[in-house]
């Protein structure tokens, strides 16, 4: 077995299981009816109103799905979410503008709309050109969409997904017009500027949990609370992994140098 | 039929591509035939990727084309700027396929010096790029403006920290604390700035990292697992 695997890789084969098992159980759980309670995410309480203002309004609602294609799991993420957004539009009779920089975004963005748009009992007000394909060149992209955004003045701009620096471009073309701005990004450094510059926004894990937090299903929410045991368990390895390793430097003792070098092991990166 | 065929695919894909990081590359001919095919899968499924994605251009330009004729017709409010997308549209399309003013040939390269795409990309569009990307001064000048605003206690411990790491980062920060004594010397302005950055920052960082990760896995095991609804098949993924 041991020429099978690729060095170095059995401690992140062995926390990835772990994690896996962790919420596969969850999941279990919950289909098996265990409440799951979950903590409502203020940004996404903030989106009915945001819909209800912008189509009282006759304004329209814009969805940025970041700007990386469908092999990154933030844009993923973000398509998860536009499917209740494009209910909740549907319901309230707005028009849904989602401009894209992939077309192969497009088109998933686009028959999640048409669906979402016919569950909602409004099929006859969609139109497949509110998805459209922007350009692949971000700043293009972004040049395009803040023309739009200057033009149309929507009423809601959500911009969930992975972005770079098209991301304050986006936000304050949205900000110049009014428009509600609620925002979601796993990207850690592009966070400040979208906390800065919208109302609301989800940060980092939370997008991922966005779409299972808007939807409920139990066996989704059974997830979300596997996930948060694994937080669980990773900080109390955090915590035993720092007094272990503090132990055995300050006292030598064997026990606890082989404690720290096992825990080193299981938790080295590379 | 038409939901249970695309999530099978996804889910034995995945399975696959997430087993095969996990496996050895053979050196020899002789290892396990599964284990030179999950090898092999490693490596050319990101290949497969790209293949896809150059047809995906071809649907993007398509609907470029499409959505932008049909504002043209419907004699739109914005089908001047319709009309300008499709004429560079084209004439860059013509460019670079036609290799104007580059070396001919399939081999020939669209890009080389001189020729004519590569006088779009720097006469045109790269300027283009700088203009846009310097807007982003001030938009960061005009959000951080309305973020550090001391309306609650978090804005306001926002508000010093960005004072402390701005003033840390400029000379004229140094010269403000420099009076301060060498025993207390952590309390001059360079190093508040550098432990704001080293020690909260980065816990926030790493804390953020470890959601963000468990995020991806707990989506994956999702996706995997048919919990997440296929927009292609209007399925409920239950």
């Amino acid at each position: 077995m041991s020429g099978w695997l690729a060095p170095g890789t059995w401690n992140v084969a062995l926390v990835g299981a772990f994690v896996c098992a962790l919420i596969g159980f969850s999941v279990l759980r919950a289909r098996r009816g265990a409440t799951v309670s979950v903590r409502a995410l203020p940004p996404l309480l903030a989106l009915d109103r945001a819909v209800a203002d912008a189509v009282a309004a006759g304004r329209p609602v814009y969805f940025v799905a970041g700007s990386q294609d469908l092999d990154n799991m933030q844009t993923v993420a973000a398509l998860a979410v536009l499917r209740p957004l494009a209910r909740k539009v549907a319901e309230a009779g707005g028009r849904l503008f989602v401009p894209t920089n992939r077309s192969l975004v497009m088109d998933n963005a686009r028959e999640i709309c048409r669906l979402a748009y016919a569950d909602a009992g409004r099929a006859d007000l969609w139109r497949d050109d509110w998805v459209a394909y922007i350009s692949d060149d971000h700043l293009g992209f972004v040049a395009r969409v803040d023309g739009l955004i200057a033009r149309e003045r929507p009423g809601l701009c959500v911009l969930m997904g992975f972005f770079a620096s098209e991301s304050l471009l986006l936000a304050e073309g949205g900000h110049q017009v009014g428009a509600v701005q609620i925002a979601g990004t796993a990207s850690a450094v592009q966070l400040p500027f979208l906390v800065a510059s919208c109302d609301h926004v989800l940060l980092g894990e939370e997008l991922f949990a966005a779409a299972a937090s808007l939807e409920g299903d139990a066996a989704r929410l059974g997830s979300l609370r596997g996930q948060d045991l694994c937080k669980l368990a990773a900080a109390v390895c955090l915590v035993a992994g720092s007094l272990v390793v503090t132990v055995a430097d300050v006292t030598g003792a064997a026990p606890w140098t082989f404690l720290r070098d096992a825990f080193l092991n299981v938790f080295r990166a590379g | 039929m038409k939901q249970r065929v695309p999530q099978i695919i996804l889910s034995v894909t995945a399975v696959l591509l997430i087993i095969s990081a996990f496996i050895a590359r053979p050196e020899d001919g002789n290892a396990p035939y599964v284990q030179r095919m999950l090898a092999f899968a490693d490596q050319e499924f990101a290949t497969w990727f790209s293949i896809l994605t150059v047809f995906a251009f071809l649907l993007g330009g398509l609907n470029l084309v499409a959505t932008h004729l049909v504002k043209i017709r419907d004699r739109g409010p914005d089908r001047y700027y319709s009309l300008v997308t499709l004429v560079s549209f084209v004439i860059v399309l013509v460019v670079g396929m036609a290799k104007l003013g580059g070396p001919p040939g399939l081999q020939g390269d669209v890009t080389a010096p001189g020729s004519w795409l590569s006088t779009v990309f720097d006469a045109v569009l790269s300027p283009l790029h700088a203009t846009l990307y310097s807007l982003l001064a001030f938009y960061i000048a005009s959000a951080s403006y309305r973020a550090f605003r001391a309306r609650s206690l978090e804005s306001t411990l926002l508000l010093a920290s960005a004072l402390v790491v701005l003033l840390g980062r400029i000379p004229a920060g140094r010269y403000l604390t420099a009076w301060i004594p060498e025993p207390v010397a952590f309390l001059r302005v360079e190093e508040l700035s550098l432990w704001i950055l080293r020690v909260p920052n980065t816990a926030g960082q790493r804390a953020l990292m470890i959601g963000i990760a468990l995020g991806v896995i707990a989506l994956a095991v999702r996706m995997i697992a048919g919990l997440e609804k296929d927009p292609r098949s209007g399925g409920d993924g239950s």
